[in-house]
């Protein structure tokens, strides 16, 4: 490490951005090769891979008959088909072996009796190609998540992966397709750091803060394919973006589906399990774009708890059937969370949800070694990676499976690290230094305390993109509404280039910070909304009610949003069919 | 409901003036203190410090001394700490490690002391590749509780014996952490591990004055898994003066 005008550089093979499941993965196959860096925004052990609960879908066969064709089948399906069939029998594969190594590596998965790992029914995860719910879901209690974090890092210290904590990252050094490094900022001292790198790995997860009713941590604000977009990179099936059905009312805290996996049931204010009219054959365990169209529908229908379809109302999560014993032993973080925030026990109350933005089907996107893909001439990017929610395989199409978020990070994660240490090793150095140091010196500048003056503040343009992004780019959505979400977005832009931060100081600006992550999901949420306005049919979580059914003659292909100052421009890229025809999607 | 609240300032490179600051801000019941906070530097202080992540008491990032007891920000609903015209909430950035400004904390002496100890699976990777290794779902039991750490350091800013009596004490995070290892019927490290706790500076200058189980927003038995291990060491130097 040497400074050059306040600019500590940096040489590795590879670099990574992000520590939750994904960078981990990648980081501890890459530092057996390569020289390795992990930067992280928020200590590795807060990334949000840790908040997810219920499990990683494997078809081992641990508890009943299960083949990985099934799960890729169920991928596909559960997607509405727009996903790309040879990456998601990859991820099936994958996902056996990579459950494997969890545990060698030390995960610790909840056991059948005679000692195999247990799995456990999730929506959308059927045998023989839709008969029936399958237990596919390997878990560690509600907690999968944090023991696949947990067990991540502690695997990357026995290796001894260099990490830089709390750095967030600014920019990419992009010469043409080549990527050399990138530029962040150490949030504690306020430094500026150019990190030169033979291969650059993004794994910054989601973004759904651009929602105002979210599970995502305030960390997921998207920075990874903010950046990239700003470079010209187009970004994958924008529109599509999950709402999990159950968010705990008025806090938006998931409630895992490991609940309706486990026995749990959807109730309208007259007690009736509405779910038998919406997927007669996987009632509550359909897939999540599913049921939040459902609990959406009986509110507006007047079916809700307070009945007046207001924004507060809700729709119940009943497990009161479940006794106390199994929530205690299965769902116990569930419970708490209930207790802390509600103040109910869900072993004798039923619990008041409402759906939550959940999940980014789209991003960067990538190859099936995690490279990403240029959309041009030029195939692919050199040396430039990304992996977890924030690239696109595209693996979830118009809306993934719950337990495949976990599949993902771990499949696509290892199979991005190998890659680019692969490639780090037979590369010769990263291009030529002055680029990057220039970068970052634009940078430098970009970031010198101006002091804010009057004006809209961070927090006005926050609370207005986040209304606008829940009421018009939520879960129905309209063309108008997608105009005029669009034409408001403009505008949130131009003027978030207006705002200063009034945090003149260098160390631990929260301020400035928030300001960058905002300015993020103001790019990502454009995207969003101009990809949603483009797309004139109804698939998967993007449903249009002025155009609801699915039209595969038209759009059974991923959208490319390319983002050029104040425009974008979409694209479009066929969808990988080798194994199953598009069929009406029925549960 | 209008709520006083008075947080403990630093400001940033060890400046002098460490004050508390009053701030009146209107507040719901069931909102969480997390909230207060965001609201008070997003809307009126931009210059409040703070960590935070997943706002639901999982990720750790918001520990801090809450009315003289460690907490959650995110898990401590206004009702839990403040009553309407009631007196004023206290916050103060956890103790036991250098501030660096506001209500956030240096964390490396912390996460060092959680390397220490191994904090990993050593295993035999011997036979039965490509299958998953077997344990009774009792074995799993065993080593649960630890495995509900988020270290978070509550525990350690709340540790008597670091502040007055052992500064370089291992502390009750990592020891958790240890155990949760130990406990587990699939790792090997045991010699390893128990040898590091049996340091002076390891786990023997615990006191049992049970201040990290209180404080746990994760409520692990920490003193209970601080104590099986001092019988684990204690036990294992026993097998091996028998053998020697």
């Amino acid at each position: 490490m040497s400074g050059a005008n306040g600019i500590m550089r940096h040489e590795y093979d590879a670099v990574i951005v992000g520590a939750g499941g994904a960078g981990l993965y990648a980081a501890l196959r890459a530092s057996h090769r390569v020289r390795t860096a992990v930067l992280s925004k928020v200590h590795p052990l807060r990334s949000h891979t840790g908040a997810a609960q219920g499990g990683i879908g494997a078809a081992l066969g641990n508890v009943e008959e299960d083949r990985p064709e099934w799960h890729a089948f169920d991928t596909v399906k559960g997607g509405d088909y727009l996903v790309d069939q040879g990456a998601a029998l990859i991820l099936a594969d994958g996902a056996v072996d990579a459950v494997i190594e969890l545990e060698r590596r030390g995960l610790p998965f909840n056991r059948t009796p005679d000692g195999r790992i247990d799995q456990r029914r999730f929506g959308g995860h059927t045998r023989n190609f839709g008969e029936a719910a399958v237990r596919r879901s390997c878990y560690a209690g509600d907690r999968t998540g944090h023991m696949i974090l947990q067990t991540l890092y502690q695997q990357c210290i026995k290796n001894e992966v260099a990490f830089f904590d709390e750095f967030h990252v600014l920019d990419v050094i992009l010469n043409g397709p080549v990527c050399s490094g990138v530029v962040a900022i150490d949030l504690p001292t306020g430094d500026l750091h150019l990190f030169r790198a033979k291969s650059v790995l993004l794994a910054t997860g989601g973004f759904g803060r651009m929602y105002r009713v979210t599970s995502n941590a305030f960390a997921s604000t998207g920075d990874g394919p903010a950046v990239l977009a700003r470079h010209g990179v187009p970004l994958e099936d924008m529109e599509f973006f999950q709402f999990h059905p159950t968010g705990l009312r008025g806090l938006g805290i998931l409630v895992t589906e490991a609940v309706r996996g486990e026995g749990g049931v959807l109730r309208n204010r007259a007690g009736e399990r509405f779910m038998e009219r919406y997927s007669p054959k996987l009632l509550d365990l359909a897939p999540r774009d599913i049921v939040s169209r459902a609990i959406v529908t009986e509110i507006r229908e007047g079916r809700g708890f307070a009945g007046d379809g207001s924004t507060g109302d809700y729709v119940v999560l009943d497990a009161t059937a479940l006794g106390k014993e199994v929530l205690e032993a299965k769902l116990p973080d569930i419970t708490g969370f209930c207790r802390t925030y509600l103040g109910i026990d869900p072993s004798e109350t039923p619990i008041p949800v409402l759906p939550t933005a959940h999940y980014a089907m789209g991003g960067i996107p990538t190859d099936d070694l995690g490279r990403v893909a240029a959309g041009n001439a030029w195939g692919s990017y050199q040396g430039l990676y990304a992996a977890g929610e924030c690239a696109c395989v595209s693996v979830h199409g118009a809306n993934r499976l719950g337990t495949n978020s976990l599949v993902d990070l771990v499949v696509f994660g290892r199979r991005a690290g190998d890659h680019m240490a692969e490639y780090a090793a037979g590369s010769g150095g990263p291009g030529p230094a002055g680029d990057g140091l220039d970068l970052a010196r634009q940078w430098e500048e970009r970031l010198e305390p101006q002091g804010g003056g009057p004006g809209p503040t961070a927090q006005d343009l926050r609370r207005r993109m986040e209304t606008l992004m829940m009421d018009k780019v939520g879960i129905f959505r309209r063309g108008p509404d997608l105009a005029m979400a669009v034409e408001e977005l403009k505008e949130l832009r131009r003027e978030w280039s207006g705002l200063r931060p009034r945090d003149a100081a260098r160390a631990f600006n929260v301020e400035r910070l928030e300001i960058l992550e905002l300015g993020n999901l103001l790019d990502l949420a454009y995207m969003t909304a101009v990809s949603a306005l483009g797309r004139t049919e109804s698939r998967g979580s993007h449903s249009r009610e002025d155009f609801p059914g699915r039209d595969d003659a038209r759009w059974l292909r991923h959208s490319l949003a390319r983002l050029d100052g104040d425009h974008v421009s979409i694209g479009y890229r066929p969808v990988d069919l080798v194994r199953w025809k598009p069929k009406p999607r029925a549960y | 409901m209008i709520i006083v609240i008075d947080i403990l300032r630093t400001q940033p490179g060890g400046a002098p003036g460490r004050r508390f600051e009053r701030f009146r801000v209107e507040a719901r019941p069931d909102e969480r203190l997390l909230d207060v906070l965001i609201d008070i530097q997003r809307r009126i202080d931009p210059t409040l410090v703070f960590r935070k992540s997943c706002g639901h008491g999982v990720c750790g990032s918001d520990a801090m001394v809450i009315n003289g007891r460690e907490r959650l920000a995110c898990k401590t609903l206004v009702r839990d700490v403040a009553i309407d015209g009631g007196p004023a909430v206290s916050v103060e950035p956890l103790r036991n490690l250098e501030v660096l400004r506001d209500l956030a904390v240096g964390q490396e002496p912390f996460f060092k002391r959680y390397r220490t100890v191994k904090p990993y699976l050593i295993a035999a990777d011997a036979g039965a590749e490509g299958r998953e290794r077997l344990q009774t779902p009792k074995e799993r039991a065993a080593f649960d509780d630890a495995t509900n750490c988020i270290l978070c350091a509550a525990c350690f800013s709340a540790c008597p014996v670091v502040a007055d009596v052992n500064p370089r004490f291992l502390g009750p995070a990592a020891i958790v952490q240890a155990s949760r290892f130990l406990e587990d019927s699939r790792d090997r490290g045991s010699e390893d591990r128990l040898a590091l706790l049996d340091q002076p500076d390891g786990v023997w200058p615990c006191e049992n004055r049970f201040e990290c189980t209180r404080v746990c927003p994760r409520g692990i038995k920490v003193t209970k898994l601080i104590n099986l291990t001092k019988r684990r060491v204690t036990d294992f130097k026993a097998v091996k003066t028998e053998k020697g």
